[in-house]
């Protein structure tokens, strides 16, 4: 490399200066890459605060796994792994007793106790973005200094799946007044407010430097508790690379070790490339369009709805417009998920299509509108217009809106188009949070069917949800879960596309399979860099 | 002058004024801001809630009144995602813009002048007509097929350059500048191509065909007439009167070119004003937009005032704006 810089420099005829300069970088850059042991890893965007409480985001959640630790946190196989909580018990039907473990360290240097876990859970019931997931929680009690109580307000199955987004804060360290005399504990959605530059948890890295929007700089935590992690990783520099063409390319000519997410239209590249290699996993967020059954009386009859399925070739739209890089389905949960029934396959088929949109009296179809984003799902725009295509052989003209998500949302939330996108990832891992969101009657009092902008509406379905809520045994709530995928299919609620796939890449030796998850936050405390 | 000089700065509110209130007025177009800062199961009611506490549920009047009031002092408000005052935000990003923008223009400015005047000089030549038919290329390719052509070839392929970034800078006062530290002027390097590339073939042009036209004029016939040397008529006599327009039009495309960062800076990664312009965009960011355009447009209005005193020192036949009646 060096010499290759000697002879460029000389060969252009630049100033000493610059000769200087060139060996100076190439000798600055050798030692640091020697050393193996700092990464460098360049995501799409940066976090927007240091708060883990500010905004319920993947950002946030990929940071909160570096600075801060769990209670409990999710495997690869999507099972529960001890973190701050040791063990836990169910006492009753109401309560789960968490025992947390001892001697581990905050950044600050205190240790972490049921008054801090306490005291993060009371902060979390105070975020806009965080408090929902708790509603079913009446309270937290403190044992001794190492154990908590946490009571539902009814039998609640997902207690662990919640304890995933405990992530104890030190409430020392957040106690008192910042320098402009604001409590150093305010949490506010857009304040330049203490938590937000400043952070101690009992993650493995602390932030030793962060200029916004460039670089965040990380270094190991020397008194990190979980001295068996087989993590040599000691500095971690971040950049965010926002233009995927330039991220891909920061990684082939070695800047960067660590990249996501991948384009799909570089997958085949990377993968073949000596030096790199690429991780990929079948995602969790299901791509799908809604139905406005009160915009179009058409969409009421379950007749229609099924043709307009049954003619959306979404295998081919995995195929070729996502080249592979997705899983067609045919309901809302993926694979691996409670509710989740192999039997419910995709079901293009453009000949039953015409016969359905025939027998309902709509052989010569009809005009619709359609929205979708062009910056928010992968190839969401390209999606958009292939569905409209299909949808033209039986004979439903489509007026196709789309555009970037900032101007989608209010759109969304309008109702403004007969059919339109929605790409659901359920935060607490389950099959029923699709339905809660997506495929409930829409309800403003319960925030239920918040994005159904189809307002399809089926009591049954809703009395299903509702029932697997206080249900703790695992086998009758999988069946319960695994009706309401049933129905929706059977009913054509919604029309299914596929669930996008996950890709990470990164150069040669850097274990990142192994701490890679399809929730999207890698556990980098724990990644090995050879 | 001063009279001038006095009348550019009222035209100076003006535009700044018109531009906030246009800019204001689109704010509502661009998206909801709330839906930025929000995560995605956060009920509308509760985003309302929020929306109210911002003072977003304001009538559009309440709201740019507000801000006048602010923008006299000096305030232009808070970006929502950096936390801090938006022109805070701005003078922090100005820098790596402005080497961008310095490091595009000597690129032009050393090519260009050369390279025309040949071409002026010497129309048939195969270089010439190498060099007219490269900069029909050049001025057709979008700058970002360029940078990532850049990007390919010299980082990939070749391993010389870096891929993205400004490298190591340091702080003069204030100024965090890439320019004084070995690792800066390396990254600075592909940037200022990229962008130079749509302005080089341009300019290359314009010095070819205002040469060409002075060339043509009867001093110069004269000149040669009289047997001056002919490095004397052109490099002195042509070259001093073809850089006139020339000037005018450089002035006018710094601000253009300010704003063209916005790509290169984006293929780059840059952190410059032009990529945080693109990404407040995308994020709804509504005063730190307000806070750039504003910022640009006075960019604008400095760029030609200072053309204009130019101009009337190299041109004194050209009397400024005050002097006419």
């Amino acid at each position: 490399m060096i010499r290759k810089l000697k002879r460029l420099a000389g060969a252009s005829a630049l100033a000493p200066a610059m000769l200087a300069a060139c060996l100076a970088t190439g000798l600055a850059v050798g030692p640091v890459t020697a050393q193996a042991n700092t990464l460098r890893m360049a995501y799409d965007a940066d976090p927007v605060s240091l708060d883990p409480h500010e905004q319920l985001s993947g950002g946030t959640l990929q940071l909160s796994h570096m600075v801060f630790d769990p209670l409990v946190r999710w495997t690869q196989e999507l099972g529960f792994e001890p973190r701050l909580a040791e063990s836990w018990e169910r006492l009753d039907e109401n309560t789960v007793r968490f025992k947390l473990r001892q001697g581990v360290k905050f950044h600050s240097g205190g240790e972490m106790t049921a008054d801090d876990v306490i005291w993060t859970y009371q902060r979390l019931l105070e975020s806009p973005d965080f408090k929902g997931l708790f509603t079913p929680f009446k309270a937290m009690n403190k044992v001794d200094e190492h154990t908590v109580d946490w009571v539902t307000d009814g039998p609640y199955p997902l207690v662990l799946h919640q304890a995933t987004y405990i992530f104890p804060m030190d409430s020392g360290f957040y106690s008192g007044d910042d320098a402009n005399g604001n409590p150093k504990a305010t949490l506010k959605k857009h304040g330049d407010t203490f938590a937000s530059k400043n952070a101690s948890g009992t993650g493995p890295f602390t932030i030793t430097a962060r200029e916004q929007g460039v670089r965040v700089e990380f270094a190991r935590f020397a008194d990190y508790w979980d001295t068996a992690s087989p993590g040599n990783v000691s500095e971690i520099v971040f950049t965010p690379i926002k233009e995927n063409a330039t991220r891909v390319a920061a990684l082939l000519s070695g800047d960067v070790d660590f990249i996501a997410p991948v384009p799909p239209t570089d997958l085949a590249r990377i993968e073949q490339n000596e030096g790199t290699e690429l991780v990929t996993m079948s995602g969790t967020r299901i791509i799908t369009f809604q139905m406005n059954q009160n915009r179009r009386e058409e969409f009421k009859n379950p007749k229609v709805r099924q043709a307009i399925v049954y003619a959306i070739n979404n295998v081919g739209i995995a195929k070729k417009i996502m080249k592979g890089f997705a899983t067609p389905g045919a309901q809302q949960g993926p694979t691996g998920y409670a509710g989740y029934k192999a039997s419910l396959q995709p079901r293009y088929d453009l000949a039953k299509a015409k016969q359905l949109m025939a027998d309902a009296g709509y052989e010569d179809g009809f005009s619709i509108t359609m929205m979708a984003p062009n910056n928010r799902y992968v190839n969401d725009a390209k999606i958009a217009e292939a569905v409209a295509g299909m949808l033209a052989k039986i004979g439903i003209k489509v007026d196709l809106k789309t555009m970037p998500k900032a101007q989608y949302w209010p759109k969304f939330d309008e109702r403004a188009a007969d059919m339109m996108m929605i790409g659901w990832h359920s935060d607490t891992e389950d099959s029923a949070n699709f339905s809660e969101f997506l495929t409930m009657c829409p309800d403003a009092d319960s925030g239920a069917g918040q994005y159904n902008s189809g307002n399809y509406c089926n009591p049954k379905v809703d009395e299903l949800i509702v029932s697997s809520r206080t249900e703790t045994d695992e086998g009758k709530r999988a069946a319960i879960l695994q009706e309401v995928e049933q129905i929706l299919h059977d009913e054509a609620a919604f029309v299914p596309l596929h669930w996008q796939n996950l890709a990470w890449a990164a150069r040669s030796g850097v274990g990142i399979a192994d701490v890679v998850n399809v929730m999207n936050f890698p556990y980098l405390g724990d990644l090995v860099v050879e | 002058m001063l009279r001038f000089l006095l009348r550019r700065l009222a035209q100076a509110a003006v535009v700044m004024f018109v531009i906030s209130l246009l800019s204001f007025s689109i704010q509502d177009n661009l998206g909801d801001p709330l839906r930025e800062l929000v995560g995605q199961r956060v009920s509308e009611a509760e985003r309302d809630v929020l929306r109210e506490q911002m003072g977003l549920n304001d009538p559009f009047l309440v709201q740019y009144w507000r801000f006048l009031g602010r923008a006299v002092e000096g305030d232009l408000g808070d970006s929502y995602f950096f936390k801090r005052p938006a022109l805070e935000v701005i003078l922090d990003k100005f820098p790596a813009t402005v080497e961008l923008v310095l490091g595009a223009s000597v690129i032009i400015l050393f090519f260009s002048v050369p390279a025309g005047v040949y071409c002026a000089i010497r129309p048939r030549a195969l270089f010439s007509r190498l060099m007219m038919g490269a900069s029909i290329v050049g001025i057709s390719v979008p700058v970002f097929l360029t940078a990532i052509m850049l990007i390919y070839i010299f980082s990939i392929q070749l391993g010389w350059m870096p891929s993205f970034g400004r490298g190591e800078t340091v702080d003069v006062g204030g100024w965090g500048t890439g320019l004084l530290t070995a690792d800066g002027l390396w990254h600075l390097i592909l940037p200022s191509i990229s962008l130079a590339s749509i302005m080089l073939p341009l300019f290359i042009r314009l010095i070819r065909a205002e040469m060409l036209e002075v060339l043509h004029t009867e001093y110069i016939r004269f000149a040669t007439a009289k047997g001056l040397s002919r490095y004397r008529i052109w490099f002195l006599h042509a070259l001093k009167n073809t850089l006139l327009p020339v000037i005018t039009v450089g002035g006018v495309q710094i601000g253009t070119m300010i704003a063209y960062t916005i790509l290169t800076e984006t293929v780059f990664q840059w952190p410059g004003m032009g990529f945080m312009f693109l990404e407040a965009v995308n994020r709804v960011d509504t005063p730190l937009i307000i806070a750039y355009l504003i910022v640009v447009g006075l960019i604008f209005v400095i760029t030609n005032t200072l053309v204009d005193l130019v101009y009337g020192l190299v041109n004194p036949t050209v009397q400024l704006a005050g002097r006419q009646e």
